[in-house]
């Protein structure tokens, strides 16, 4: 049973992080379909880095890197050159998917050591949720530390209500003297390195090597988990754990027996979001101040 | 003698000019203002007041010319060291965020820093001396329209300002919150503060400026006295010529009933929406009903449900010539002859990358359609209405680059006459206007205005949906106030005053949108 | 630095430069990658947008491998001029090829090219309902169909993986994951050309292409029914202003381009595999969204852009085979042209001022 939470709690991971970092990015009014591309090149980033330097935390700071490097592309085209938000994204993870299998190719078959896990002392020592909570890897602590600072972030301090206004009506921002640009350069910025340290955890924890295409579309369920989370952030954790724990299934089915085929239990995370888009749809239709107000539209600066 | 008035001056510009690409929108433009004097700029559409305050501001760069303050130049290069300066700016669109508090607001566009208490009690305080209640821990979405310039106040005044500028404030206003902005504005002056008030409304410039300085085609033609000086004279600097009056005739005897609205109700469909509750209306042929109302009180849901955008709940809710057509969609609602001419020019009445031939298409394509001939039915396309479309073009003066331009190659005025156009070639029984003049300039305002007559002096059916009380009044025989959904008693004309609507725009009707509604 | 300024007249020239220029930049853009990659930039220019062109069977297999990008292009079209973002088209291929391959498994003996007809409308309604399930989230609930359609990718190739590996597998088939083979009817021939025999894979499915360039444009510019999506996608208000419905047109419009993409997905197994096999489709439903942009959503331009598309996949793969290069670069160069695409649509609405410093 503890191995089967801890599981959930590893696979969901990704998850968190990358859709933490989406979700202020559009709080922002930036909508990045690039997730996916962006965790791709985390991945491989972090494993090439391991590879070379031999140390896996190498491979955080590589995965963060990779991961800006790719939104920085995305942010060059839709905020610089305003191209088409919802095009350019995908564009950014067909051509990710395109330059990390290039990148990949020399590293497939080899394998890395995996993040060592952190113990923290006292805590780990509480019975039930002590050695699952406490005994985890350097990247588990960070996405959780990032969610807290991203949810203080936006509540409770003026940059965050900044990035709100932005988000809300960034005409008016601009009006009052804000640098929308330059605010939506960091928002997606900060999202490319979440997805990338979010990408990075496959090949560092989970499974330690690389393979084309190995986040599995990871990336498009982070943002459907934003949807889902209706854009605030603690609800992504519990999304996340449920996608985690909807994504082992198949091992658990295989593991037990079960008289499912493991194809069809694979689908079960991708028709879950179809699922849990379906349910929250309707409950926006009513109350459409949930969504960011300027979510998608590219800001045109006439000076 | 000039050194005194030297020192008086509290904000100079000189020499100012500004470019977008070919369309020069200041040339040479010099204003200046003395402390405490409210300086009015008036302008047509398109004459470059929002330019030049935006560069006052910030907002904008200028391509040349000088700003002094207390006769010391200094550089604007942003909103932030406007503030810093000592302008603040009242934006015609608010530059609110409806997601946020009214504490939050304010805050974003604080430059110093000052704790979220102090805020509150500073913004209460405020609120109380200058009599702009407002609760700071609302948000913005809850707001009504004044509500919401009072914030905007309240934000400028945080920050002592030396110069307000206000651009367009009195449009979204009912006639009692235009009196108290006067009384706060004329306290500001008093007090020391300058204002700088854009505006098209002439009676209100003379009531409340001292100055007033005319913009025509980006060049400061005239600064007046607004004192000593006319509406007349005002209207007639500001067009270059003479306005000519509207022709009425005020004959009306007709009493065949066109169409008629019976106790339509019909539920928001969104948040942000109102709903309209039982809507009564009646119109005859000949007449003019202009419905009044501050945008937002549920005119594009009454437009909608009229035009037929959105049909009824019951064929009874709306009747044309005592036959119900409440579930008749807007095809077959323009079939019947009905016109609906709504209050966006472009993405709504008009596709802005299209041709001309295609947006006559879009609402002429049903009569290309043949019973007979079922296959044929599905190869009509745009060029059906190719003819079609030179003679609207022709028959309304539409100026156009090519012979079939693009309908975003058209300027305002041109595209509206299109618009109508298009719609009156139909000889329609009944049209219905949402905001036909705003936007536009006084010379084509007016020949729309005029057309508007004409057409019911032919014996057609005309509603006026109407923001701008002095076209209401102009225009209208019968006249009715719309309220947060809910339509006020149609009166004769002459039976209204304007303080009347006016207070009825500003009432706090309450639409109870939980009970029950068939 | 640079600001943009809105043009008054949306310039026509870079209807068609935008796409040319954006070729010519992603060539020498991808050039740039390779050198620095560590490989000859004048070899790989040649092997990747010249050999292809080096032999007759070599041009013909161009249109092979436009066929399917074509096919699915021209419904992509419908749905981005109606501004629907159908990303699930490798799906709808998946399943219509699926569906039209049981189908044919039924009849094991049938020799008549009946059967093929009676596959292409079976793959159609099979691709027709993979979309279906995005347009009835999106016409009923307001779903956003970017993400339903691409979930259904996911779930499509794990179900045909499923179906080849289970119900369908060819028990002599060794160990190979695979169907019995497609019956005579089934399948789609290469054409013979008199006097020369087969050139290359060249089959009968591009007969397909020939009829739907032409149909998709008379469907754009002759019909109602494509004003009407021209005017959803451009102004969903002025639609309602005319009385479209639009849920009546974003469910024709994804079910067509599903049903395309099915139709698509019968005529590669037919033309190339005849038999069904676990990976289908080789990436041709995102391929198709490039070729849908670099065509500009115009019939004539997905023709050109298929065929400049497959000739550079065709050329990755022959890179692959001389220079080792992994095939799988072709996203690389489809990611750097999309992005150079949409950097010319900018331009087309944009004029570049250069502010000086001041």
């Amino acid at each position: 049973m503890d191995a089967l939470i801890l599981t959930i709690i590893a696979t969901s991971i990704p998850l968190l992080l990358a859709a933490t970092g989406e979700l202020i990015s559009e709080k922002s009014g930036v909508l990045n379909l690039g997730v996916e591309g962006m965790m791709l090149s985390g991945a491989v980033g972090a494993l090439a880095a391991v590879l070379w330097l031999e140390n896996p935390y190498f491979g955080i700071i590589a995965g963060a890197i990779s991961g800006i490097f790719m939104a920085t592309i995305f942010s060059f085209f839709t905020i610089n050159l305003m191209t088409n938000q919802v095009a350019t994204g995908l564009g950014l993870t067909i051509f990710a998917t395109g330059l990390t299998g290039l990148a990949g190719a020399p590293l497939v078959g080899k394998t890395i050591t995996s993040l060592p896990k952190i113990e923290i002392l006292f805590l780990s020592d509480i019975p039930f949720i002590g050695p699952i909570l406490f005994k985890q890897d350097l990247i588990a602590y960070l996405s959780i530390a990032i969610i807290v600072l991203a949810t203080y972030f936006l509540k409770y301090t003026k940059s965050g209500m900044i990035l709100r206004a932005v988000g809300d009506d960034h005409h008016s921002a601009h009006s009052i003297g804000y640098s929308v640009k330059k605010i939506r350069w960091f928002a997606t910025s900060f999202g490319g390195m979440c997805a990338g340290i979010g990408g990075a955890y496959i090949p560092l924890v989970l499974t330690p090597h690389w393979s084309e295409g190995m986040t599995a579309g990871r990336g498009w369920i982070a943002l459907a988990l934003v949807v889902f989370a209706s854009w605030i952030p603690w609800r992504i954790i519990v999304g996340a754990l449920i996608f985690g724990g909807i994504t082992i299934a198949q091992l658990v089915g295989q593991a037990r027996g079960w008289p499912i085929p493991s194809q069809i239990l694979s689908m079960m995370p991708y028709i879950a979001t179809i699922i849990a888009l379906t349910m929250i749809s309707g409950r926006i239709s009513k109350n459409k101040s949930i969504v960011t107000a300027s979510l998608g539209k590219p800001f045109v600066d006439s000076q | 003698m000039a050194n005194r008035k030297e020192l008086d001056i509290l904000f100079k510009a000189s020499k100012i000019n500004k470019s977008f690409g070919d369309f020069q929108a200041n040339i040479d433009i010099d204003i200046s203002i003395k402390k405490g004097e409210i300086h009015a700029l008036l302008g047509e559409n398109g004459a470059g007041k929002s330019t030049l305050v935006k560069i006052f501001y910030g907002v904008l760069k200028p391509d040349s010319g000088t700003i002094e303050i207390n006769n010391q130049l200094v550089s604007i290069s942003s909103p932030k060291s406007a503030r810093t300066n000592g302008v603040g700016m009242v934006f015609q669109h608010f530059s609110l965020f409806p997601a946020l508090t009214v504490a939050e607001n304010i805050l974003i566009a604080l430059d110093q820093k000052i704790s979220f208490q102090r805020l509150i009690s500073d913004i209460r305080k405020l609120s109380k001396e200058w009599d702009l209640f407002i609760d700071p821990l609302r948000l913005i979405s809850d707001l009504s329209v004044g509500e919401r310039q009072r914030v905007e106040i309240i934000r400028c005044l945080m920050q002592n300002p030396k110069l307000l500028i206000m651009d367009e404030p009195t449009s979204v206003l009912t006639p009692q919150e235009i009196e108290n902005l006067f009384k706060i504005l004329k306290r500001l002056s008093k007090s020391g503060c300058s204002i700088l008030y854009i505006s098209h409304k002439l009676e209100e410039i003379i009531e409340l400026a001292n100055q007033v300085t005319i913009l025509k085609s980006g060049r400061c033609v005239s600064t007046l006295n607004a004192k000593t000086t006319s509406t007349k004279e005002l209207a007639e600097t500001m067009v270059g010529k003479k306005i000519t009056k509207l022709k009425k005739n005020n004959i009306k005897n007709n009493k065949t009933v066109a169409f008629e609205v019976k106790n339509l109700n019909k539920i928001k469909d969104n948040d942000f929406g109102i709903t309209l509750k039982n809507i009564n209306l009646k119109i005859n042929y000949g007449e003019i009903l202009g419905i009044a109302g501050i945008a937002g009180n549920g005119q594009n849901e009454l437009m909608e449900v009229l035009s037929g955008e959105v049909i009824c709940n019951n064929d009874n809710e709306i009747l044309l010539e005592n036959v119900p057509i409440g579930q008749k969609n807007i095809t077959l609602r323009r079939k019947l002859g009905i016109e609906p001419i709504p209050e966006e020019r472009t993405l709504h009445a008009t596709v802005p990358n299209l041709a001309l031939n295609q947006n006559t298409f879009l609402t002429y394509y049903y009569k290309y359609k043949n019973r007979n001939n079922f296959f044929s039915n599905f190869f009509i396309s745009p060029q059906h209405s190719s003819e079609e479309s030179i003679k609207i073009i022709k028959d309304n003066d539409v100026r156009c680059p090519e012979p079939n331009p693009l309908a975003n190659q058209l300027s305002g005025g041109n595209l509206q006459k299109f618009i109508l156009g298009r719609s009156m070639a139909n000889n329609p029984k009944v049209a219905i206007f949402s905001q036909p003049t705003w936007g536009v300039d006084i010379g084509a305002a007016t020949s729309i205005r005029q057309k508007l007559l004409n057409l019911s002096q032919k014996g057609k059916a005309v509603i006026l949906i109407s923001q701008d009380l002095e076209e209401i009044f102009e225009l209208s025989d019968k006249v009715c106030v719309i309220n947060n959904g809910v339509l006020s008693d149609i009166l004769p004309v002459n039976e209204m005053s304007a303080s009347d609507v006016g207070l009825l725009m500003g009432a706090n009707i309450n639409n109870n949108t939980k009970s029950e509604v068939s | 630095m640079f600001t943009f300024v809105p043009r008054d007249k949306v310039s026509k020239n870079w209807v068609i430069l935008g796409p040319l220029v954006s070729i010519i930049f992603t060539i020498l853009f991808g050039l740039l990658i390779f050198t620095f990659l560590g490989y000859d930039p004048l070899e790989t220019l040649y092997q990747v947008f010249m050999s292809p062109f080096s032999r007759v069977d070599r041009i013909s297999d161009i249109f092979v491998k436009a066929c399917p990008l074509i096919i699915i292009g021209c419904g992509l079209m419908l749905c981005f001029r109606a501004n629907i973002w159908n990303i699930g088209a490798e799906g709808q291929f998946i399943m219509g090829a699926l569906l039209a391959g049981s189908f044919a498994l039924m009849f094991p003996d049938v020799e008549t090219k009946i059967l093929l007809l009676f596959m292409f409308l079976v793959g159609f309604i099979g691709g027709a309902i993979w979309a279906f399930i995005p347009a009835i989230l999106k016409t009923r609930l307001n779903v956003n169909e970017i993400l339903v359609s691409l979930m259904l990718v996911y779930v499509a190739m794990l179900f045909i993986d499923f179906i080849v590996r289970g119900p369908l597998r060819d028990p002599m088939s060794f160990g190979f994951p695979l169907t019995k083979p497609y019956p005579e009817g089934a399948l789609i021939n290469k054409i013979p050309f008199p006097g020369i025999g087969y050139l290359g894979q060249l089959h009968y499915g591009i007969l397909l292409i020939v009829l739907l360039i032409p149909l998709s444009w008379i469907f754009i510019n002759k019909t109602l029914g494509g004003f009407k999506i021209t005017v959803l996608g451009s102004a969903p208000k002025a639609a309602k202003f005319a009385g479209f419905k639009e849920n009546s047109i974003t469910m024709t419009v994804l079910l067509l381009s599903g049903g395309l993409a099915g139709i698509a997905g019968v005529v590669e197994v037919s033309a190339n595999m005849g038999q069904l096999q676990p990976e289908v489709s080789f990436g041709y439903g995102f391929t198709a969204i490039i070729v849908a942009f670099l065509g500009r959503l115009n019939p004539i331009g997905i023709l050109f852009a298929g065929i400049t598309i497959a000739t550079v996949k065709l050329g990755a793969d022959n890179a692959q085979m001389t220079m080792g290069i992994p095939k799988v670069v072709t996203g690389l160069f489809e990611g750097i042209l999309l992005f150079f695409l949409l950097t010319g649509e900018t331009l087309q609405k944009y004029q570049i001022k250069w502010k000086r410093f001041k």
